[in-house]
């Protein structure tokens, strides 16, 4: 940097010299140094750029817009990585251990903790984290896993619902994904699902908010390129809720989602509406076949 | 102003613009700094420490400025069982933070001389850590880091 | 979640002498800056932790004095090579001079 300084001075000194004056020459040695200064400028620049298309998976057939899935764990850094490879090190382990500590808490008029009716969460809740959102025949609706888990509160414990966004259901949520992870993400998507995917492929591909961007403007069409400092993933779900870096917590999907929309300078659609939740089974669809990796590191 | 710039005053502007327009490529700090000399000045009773020996190893660019991945090491040769000098303190400054002074790891002579932690960067900056053996001589190493928001400020 | 309990790891807990242990620690803190403010505007005052010490049966081996610039969920990795069999005794201390504490064993043979 102190070279680009030197580069200005000597510009200057040659634009006020008497003799150098008398010529276009002046002209010309600025041109010459802002170019030199310019190419320096940018071949520091030698940041590698992460080798993410090494890690794809083949989408499971051609109805699927990527065809090549790749988890957002391959944009990151390896720092980034390192810290979500070692449980020991990865702070999103608090919060499994917080929704484990709750799952055998009693709470609420019936006096039953989720260990009373599910008993040990790595058995029963194993493969739940993969298939979510799922059908309600009850709700005639999709329900996701944070909704999911305020019913069995309400309708099964006589409990309070937790707030969304609260250390608790953002903990039990990481909870119950995490005995899912390492497992395909597989969801039914037919049937009375089918409206609800298509509502949820309308809002990932509509324009929205004063910067007048879709998902897709920038996760389908762009991933593997840097937005500024930021290098884009196919923002997938499989992670979720994730430690964010930035953050320092960890933060569940439609939080994330909030997070982007509000970004674009749009409206954010309120976490566990039908909006978010629509677009969320539209999102896990995409990501069809990757890993659970609840609780991922992303930034 | 109406008069004409005369040749020499429209070089010498169009030098100045262009020297504002090159060095803001370069990757100088936005704000003042900080007392980061102070502390290290005050860490080392107003010693100069000598840029050797002590490794700072930082990303190139952040992933995010709130968690950045810091580690320090000091290349001593180790010879056990003796009563060589050993790394006591090193103190870890940030330039461009709000605060300058990071943290500061404190050894014993059974250490190893590294240790690893994480860290918050404000914006993009040079990060010194300064070493203190318990001979009193003081090593230093400086690491520039890029640290940016986001690609749409998320 | 400042109730979970410290999580320490020990890459060995059996050495010889003269051998080096790693030790790595992460404990749930927030480390709280002081220059947040909250959405009424009101700035949110510092609470972190400060100060970190691993001792070996009272003898000091590792620390680190704390500023806000650590990140939340303090993480740390060091070495060291004991000189005899005992108890690690970790503790963080925060702001207010609460105290989170926690134990490893160690045996040099």
């Amino acid at each position: 940097m102190s070279d680009t300084r030197e580069l200005v001075g000597w510009a200057k000194a040659a634009a006020t010299h008497p003799r150098l004056c008398a010529g276009i020459a002046p002209v010309l040695i600025i041109l010459l140094i802002l170019g030199i200064a310019s190419a320096t400028a940018f071949a520091e620049s030698k940041l590698a750029h992460p080798a993410w298309r090494e890690h794809a998976i083949k989408a499971p057939g051609k109805e699927y817009p990527l065809q090549e899935i790749v988890s957002g764990l391959w944009f990151r850094t390896p720092e980034t990585q390192a810290i979500q490879e070692d449980d020991f090190n990865n702070p999103g382990f608090f919060g499994v251990e917080e929704g484990e500590a709750l799952w055998s808490k009693p709470e609420g008029a019936a006096g039953k903790s989720c260990a009373s009716c599910h008993q040990d969460a790595a058995a029963s809740m194993k493969g739940v984290g993969a298939v979510t959102p799922k059908w309600s025949d009850k709700l005639n609706k999709p329900v996701n896993l944070e909704q999911q888990i305020n019913i069995c509160r309400s309708e099964h414990m006589g409990a309070q619902p937790w707030a969304f966004g609260s250390n608790e259901l953002t903990a039990m949520t990481t909870y119950v994904r995490f005995q899912s992870r390492g497992m395909p993400v597989a969801l039914r998507v037919d049937g009375p699902m089918s409206p609800w995917l298509a509502r949820g492929k309308a809002l990932y591909y509509t324009r929205v908010g004063q910067l007048d961007l879709a998902c897709a403007s920038c996760h389908e069409k762009n991933h593997g390129k840097y937005l500024r400092a930021d290098f884009l993933s196919q923002g997938q779900t499989n992670g979720f809720p994730v430690y964010r870096l930035r953050d320092q917590r960890l933060v569940p999907l439609h939080e994330r989602i909030e997070g982007c929309v509000f970004d674009v300078r749009g409206t954010p659609y309120p976490p566990l509406s039908d909006d978010a939740v629509a677009l969320e089974l539209y999102l896990a669809w995409r990501g069809t076949g990757l890993p659970v990796e609840t609780p991922a590191v992303r930034n | 102003m109406v008069r004409k710039w005369n040749r020499r005053e429209a070089l010498a502007a169009g030098a100045a613009s262009a020297g504002l327009l090159t060095t803001g490529l370069g990757a100088a700090p936005a704000r003042a700094a900080n007392d980061y000399a102070e502390q290290i000045k005050a860490f080392t009773g107003g010693k100069e420490p000598v840029e050797a020996r002590v490794k700072l190893e930082l990303p190139e660019l952040a992933e995010n400025g709130n968690t950045v991945p810091l580690a320090v090491s000091v290349d001593i040769p180790a010879i056990p069982n003796s009563s060589q000098s050993y790394v006591e303190e090193i103190l870890v400054v940030a330039p461009a933070n709000p605060n300058s002074r990071v943290l500061r790891f404190r050894f014993s002579a059974d250490s190893v001389p590294e240790a690893a932690t994480r860290i918050r960067l404000a914006e993009s900056q040079n990060v010194i850590a300064v070493a203190r053996m318990s001979d009193g001589r003081f090593f230093s190493a400086t690491r520039p880091i890029k640290v940016t928001i986001g690609g749409c400020g998320g | 979640m400042a109730d979970a309990k410290p999580r320490i790891r020990l890459d060995r807990k059996e050495v010889r002498k003269g051998e080096a242990v790693e030790v790595k620690t992460l404990v749930s803190h927030v480390m709280e800056t002081g220059l947040r403010h909250a959405a009424d505007g009101r700035l949110i005052p510092r609470m972190i932790i400060n100060r970190f010490t691993c001792e070996l049966d009272g003898t000091f081996v590792f620390g680190c004095d704390l500023e806000s610039a650590v990140s939340a969920n303090p993480y740390f990795a060091f070495k060291f090579r004991p000189q005899r069999s005992g108890t690690l005794a970790f503790t963080w201390i925060d702001d207010e001079g609460t105290r989170i504490e926690a134990t490893e064993t160690v045996k040099v043979t």
